[in-house]
């Protein structure tokens, strides 16, 4: 039992003491996770905006296949993003494996279902006498699907921050595309795995914390999102 | 609201480029290694030295030398630091790698329980091997085709005793060597390292471990480490000229010396011996 107390206590003085190697993996985790969470948000609010708003036959399916990689295993997605990014793949030369990028390419892939499934839901809730009212209001158009867009606006940050939260906390697809390669790809996930396995819980602690922290504020801000969306 | 979060993913993503091209300045030299150089934290010590000396940055990752070797044949790494002799001939054979030299040695020990529950203390490799299978007393494998996986399959083998792949003592972790030892204490089951991981692992208990070492000196317990740079003609994209420069400074006096003079506990891990 000692020895987790021990590691309790050491893992604090790290965080406090601002030891180096435990902060590397928090800025990697925070840069990495800022990179495939603007990236998810810029390819799946038009994507879930497009699904949600529009009638269009095949719609049913795209958002059934969309849900369905709600639940994609990160394993899977490592697996995939590894086979096109490795140097014999097909997107080899771009370099990207055992990168911060390379990372985010699969984190992106993880965050994107959420996003979209999320933004298309909240699309599709929005009270139908707002597109009526827009309309008499005189909105067209572009005009009418940026309102509608803007009234689910805390819907689509609730689908943000719920994507952040898959993103910081996944372990898989960072392992496996970034290669935990300390000071450089050495996440917060891959770190705790790494230390827990060598038998070291100090720095795991530490950053768990840290983890747990952030987990508690995308929560706050969900709630948040929730509330305003519901109103 | 809108342009203000427009605006802060702008800043947002600059700040990703310029971190981007921040590391691009800096030469970096990519190694895929074996898991003994990373977890005795031999690399830590001489990645800052080799970037003082050449303003190279090292990364590696550290992987069981077979799949540093595929990493090789990807071309996603510009080399190799690994340690089985065999299939590193191999993998030369193939012509993809260049420049192989060797740079250090050490030796594999087997460590158990100090209580020795199949008595092999002392013993030669062949008689623990047979020991240990005969008695069904844990073992863990790396069973990762790493250096030491390698090793331990020739011992096998040597001892004249089939691998007990799927036999229910016979644990296959697929991990790292410090996370396959510390599988191994929790079984209080055997295992085999090199010498330089189980240092590290006593270090971590404070020089008092629960598994100790109990087979060693053995000839067929060498371990010989290398260091390969990728085929820059199979691999376009390598730095060649990056993993030239590591494997000169690697295997100058200097870095041998420096090599030497890692030591842990006060013991010295890594016995250079470049030619």
């Amino acid at each position: 039992m000692d020895y987790i107390l021990e590691g309790l206590i050491n893992g604090i003085v790290l965080l406090v003491s601002g030891d180096e190697e435990t902060y590397s993996a928090i800025s990697t985790t925070l840069k990495v996770s800022t990179m495939s969470i603007i990236a998810s948000l810029i390819i799946g609010i038009p994507i879930g905006f497009v699904l949600g708003y529009f009638d269009f036959p095949g719609k049913r399916t795209l958002r059934t296949i969309s849900d369905t990689l709600l639940a994609i295993p990160t394993v899977v997605v490592g697996l995939l993003v590894y086979a096109f990014i490795s140097r014999r793949g097909p997107l080899g030369s771009l370099g990207l494996l055992f990168t911060l990028p390379g990372i985010a390419v699969g984190q992106t892939i993880l965050a994107l279902p959420i996003v979209v499934s999320l933004t298309a839901g909240a699309v599709e809730g929005l009270d139908r006498q707002l597109k009526l009212t827009l309309l008499t209001l005189g909105a067209r158009g572009r005009q009418l699907a940026i309102s509608s867009l803007w009234e689910g606006r805390y819907a689509v940050l609730l689908a943000a921050a719920t994507a952040y939260g898959r993103v910081i906390s996944e372990v898989g697809a960072s392992m496996m595309l970034g290669g935990n390669i300390k000071w450089y790809t050495r996440t917060m996930t891959t770190a705790i795995s790494l230390e827990t396995a060598k038998g070291e819980f100090d720095m795991g602690i530490a950053l768990g914390l840290v983890l747990m922290l952030l987990a508690f504020a995308v929560n706050a801000a969900l709630s948040a999102f929730k509330k305003r969306a519901a109103q | 609201m809108g342009r203000f979060f427009k605006r802060t993913s702008l800043v947002l993503a600059f700040i990703a480029v310029f971190a981007a091209c921040a590391a691009a300045e800096t030469p970096v030299l990519r190694m895929a290694t074996t898991t003994s150089t990373d977890n005795t934290g031999l690399l830590d010590y001489l990645a800052p030295l080799f970037k003082q000396d050449t303003g190279i940055e090292l990364q590696w990752v550290a992987v069981g030398t077979g799949n540093a070797l595929a990493l090789g044949r990807n071309c996603d790494v510009d080399m190799l630091f690994v340690h089985d002799p065999e299939s590193e001939e191999e993998y030369m054979k193939g012509g993809y790698g260049v420049d192989r030299k060797q740079v250090m040695y050490n030796d594999f020990v087997i460590i158990g329980p100090e209580d020795d529950p199949a008595g092999i203390k002392d013993k030669s490799v062949k008689e623990a091997m047979s020991a240990i299978a005969s008695k069904k007393i844990p073992f863990t494998s790396r069973g990762d085709k790493s250096g030491t996986h390698m090793k331990e399959l020739s011992l096998w083998k040597a001892a004249g005793v089939p691998v007990p792949e799927k036999e229910q003592w016979y644990i296959q972790t697929g991990q790292g060597m410090i996370q396959t030892i510390n599988i191994a204490a929790e079984h209080s089951g055997y295992t085999l390292t090199d010498r330089g991981t189980f240092i590290k692992y006593e270090d971590n208990y404070k020089g008092n471990p629960p598994l100790v070492i109990l087979v060693e000196g053995d000839e067929a317990l060498l371990n010989q480490y290398s260091v390969i740079a990728v085929n820059p003609e199979r691999c376009k994209e390598v730095h060649y000229d990056l993993a030239t420069k590591f494997i000169e400074w690697v295997t100058s006096p200097r870095g041998q010396q420096l090599i030497a003079d890692f030591k842990l506990l006060g013991k010295q891990l890594f016995f250079p011996n470049a030619k």
